[in-house]
């Protein structure tokens, strides 16, 4: 950085340049200081511009869904939306769960159990994101005489992910299990999601 | 720059005198399309696409911009303002098709464009930078296509917007966070369509602005030409204008009837139906597929459905983005001196099935994703890769390329049935 062969500024004293040159020296301090703190002035514009690109509050506001789920019989599901994405809402019958609980968990590709899909004492409510984990596309199987894949769950038309009655991915491009988003029943027939 | 034989601009009005002297900016225009721009003498009308495509360019910024007057970025009245440019704005109906359409065209257009770089070995020394460039203007132009799509939010637009964002899903770890905050949402919604069109309006500037760098490092060796050889003098060359100006001009003429061809007898010939469905976010349409200019791409995207190491989704999101990547290296990959395929035989015959093998996985990236069609797409992304970084590197080594002629002016007069100065010298 230093370089000793530069011209004297006017008013500085030669013997005290020989002397002292060291690196970085007083000007080279002043220069790397202002750059670093317009740098830190940069970082701190730069900060909002990326954070302005997140979810905006009214759209965080949206993240609680409350159901109903009293009218759903055995076997029936529901299509509803939370946070503006398609969440299904699935009243597994008995010969459904036993199905899910028969597979092995070494055969998935995303091993998880019925158990930790659901809350504990209410196996039969299985709900997830309509939201194929491949690209994103809302899987059939929901709705009534949809086409429920080789597995019984879902079946995604866009790529052929099909997931079982846990909505566990068992073939096709998917990666993962359909996502169960945080939920709680806050009475026997009231769901709160988010 | 360019060559010493190159016209000097001398403005013969006092006013332009005058101009020159305080903004040299018409002695700008005319050493880079006028008559101070000496172009090989042997160009084809493959080299009509570069101007093609800054027509283009021009045509969707005029379209655009007045568009954009009457279209109403909100997730709420989106498609209904798409509607009333449709069927209220006065010739609404006329500037959407050309602009709809003429995405198409350019995309049409920018591919012949790059096919003929391939051809005649445009993107090797000295011209490497105009290739990079080039890459560079193709990956806006696909961003800025992608983004307008989603402008009429339409169902198609919605759920292309789902699916192309969710590729950064794939990305470990960060992925999932970084779709959020490209949506600033957790689904395509208010916020991703606002950005889109702001990005939709910026981003044909920036690509201007690297056509402008595009034209530049061009006019720094000149353009190649279908012998591939270099230039050894005046005789080799004709000033840009007028003689290739008028040969653009016929050109700009066949583009225009084909636009207009388009426009006013098949305007939805390369839409799809569905988007002219109000977006829904709870439904998706039974067979999801982008434009045909993203097909073959969308082909390797579907081509990989077993997890090796990492999981199918981000292997086919790593193929999808690495084969477009992929020709930044191309100036390295290919090592043989002959630029045109010309004069290349192995290499020509391995291009023209290239030319196929892409054509096919346009055909795949469009059709159901049965077993045969998975099939089919895997061994035509195979080959895509294959041809770049085996087939490739391979022939530039042990092709033994036909004699080239001496000079430009050499193989123009031996195709005129002339006598070349080299056979005359033997004689």
């Amino acid at each position: 950085m230093a370089i000793v062969n530069d011209q004297l500024p006017p008013g500085e004293d030669p013997a005290l340049l020989t002397e002292e040159v060291h690196d970085p020296r007083r000007r080279d301090f002043i220069n790397i200081a202002a750059v670093s703190f317009a740098g830190v002035g940069a970082v701190a514009i730069v900060l909002p511009l990326i954070n302005q690109m997140n979810p905006s509050a009214d759209v965080l506001a949206q993240s609680t869904t409350e159901l109903d789920v009293s009218k759903i019989a055995p076997g029936q599901a529901i299509k509803s939306s939370f946070r503006k994405q398609p969440l299904f809402v699935r009243n597994l019958t008995p010969a459904e769960i036993a199905e899910a609980n028969a597979v092995p968990l070494s055969e998935l590709r995303d091993p998880q159990t019925l158990a930790e899909r659901t809350k504990a004492g209410k196996e039969n409510w299985l709900i997830t994101l309509g939201v194929c984990t491949h690209l994103g596309c809302v899987p059939l199987g929901a709705g009534e005489g949809e086409n429920k894949g080789p597995f019984g769950g879902y079946f995604c038309p866009c790529h052929g992910s099909a997931y079982d009655t846990a909505a566990r991915i068992r073939q096709g491009p998917a990666p993962t299990n359909l996502q169960v988003p945080e939920y709680a029943f806050t009475n026997d027939t009231t769901v709160l999601v988010g | 720059m360019s060559f010493p034989w190159a016209k000097q601009y001398e403005p013969k009005q006092p006013l332009m005198r005058w101009l020159d002297e305080k903004l040299p900016l018409p002695r700008l225009v005319y050493n880079a399309v006028g008559a101070g721009y000496p172009v090989p003498r042997n160009l084809n009308y493959f080299w009509n696409f570069g101007v093609l495509a800054g027509l283009a360019l021009t045509l969707q910024i005029v379209t655009g911009i007045v568009l954009a007057m009457h279209y109403a970025a909100n997730a709420g009245v989106a498609f209904e303002s798409v509607e009333q440019i449709m069927r209220d704005v006065n010739a609404g109906w006329f500037l959407r098709y050309a602009h709809a359409n003429g995405a198409s065209m350019f995309l049409l257009v920018v591919y012949i464009h790059i096919a003929r770089g391939l051809y005649y070995g445009s993107y090797k020394a000295p011209r490497e930078m105009v290739w990079l460039l080039g890459v560079v203007i193709f990956l806006l132009m696909m961003a800025t296509a992608f983004m307008g799509y989603v402008l009429p939010w339409g169902q198609m637009s919605f759920w292309g917007a789902q699916v192309i964002t969710g590729f950064f899903s794939a990305i470990p770890l960060v992925g999932e966070s970084i779709r959020i905050w490209l949506l600033g949402g957790y689904a395509p919604d208010n916020a991703a369509l606002n950005r889109f069109f702001s990005l939709h309006y910026l981003l044909p500037f920036v690509t201007a602005g690297v056509i402008i760098l595009h034209i530049w490092a061009l006019h720094i060796p000149g353009s190649n030409n279908p012998t591939g050889v270099d230039v050894k003098g005046e005789q080799d060359t004709v000033p840009f204008h007028p003689y290739y100006t008028a040969k653009d001009g016929f050109g700009v003429g066949v583009f225009m009837l084909v636009f207009a061809a388009l426009i006013f007898f098949s305007p939805n010939l390369l839409g799809h139906p569905d988007n002219y469905i109000e977006a829904n976010p709870l439904s998706t349409p039974a067979h999801i597929v982008p434009e045909w200019y993203f097909l073959p791409f969308y082909a390797i995207l579907k081509s990989f459905t077993a997890d090796f190491i990492i999981p199918a989704k981000l292997w086919g999101v790593l193929a999808m983005f690495g084969s477009i990547l992929l020709l930044f290296f191309l100036p390295w990959l290919d090592s043989s001196p002959v630029r045109s395929a010309n004069y290349r035989p192995k290499y020509r015959a391995f291009l023209i099935v290239l030319l196929f093998d892409v054509l096919l996985l346009g055909y795949v990236g469009g059709a159901e994703a049965n077993a045969r069609n998975v099939i089919l797409g895997q061994i035509a992304s195979a080959y895509y890769f294959a041809h770049f970084l085996i087939i490739l590197p391979m022939v530039a080594r042990s092709e033994r390329p036909r004699p080239l002629p001496n000079s430009i002016t050499e193989a123009v007069l031996e195709k005129h049935g002339g006598t070349s100065p080299a056979k005359t010298a033997l004689a």
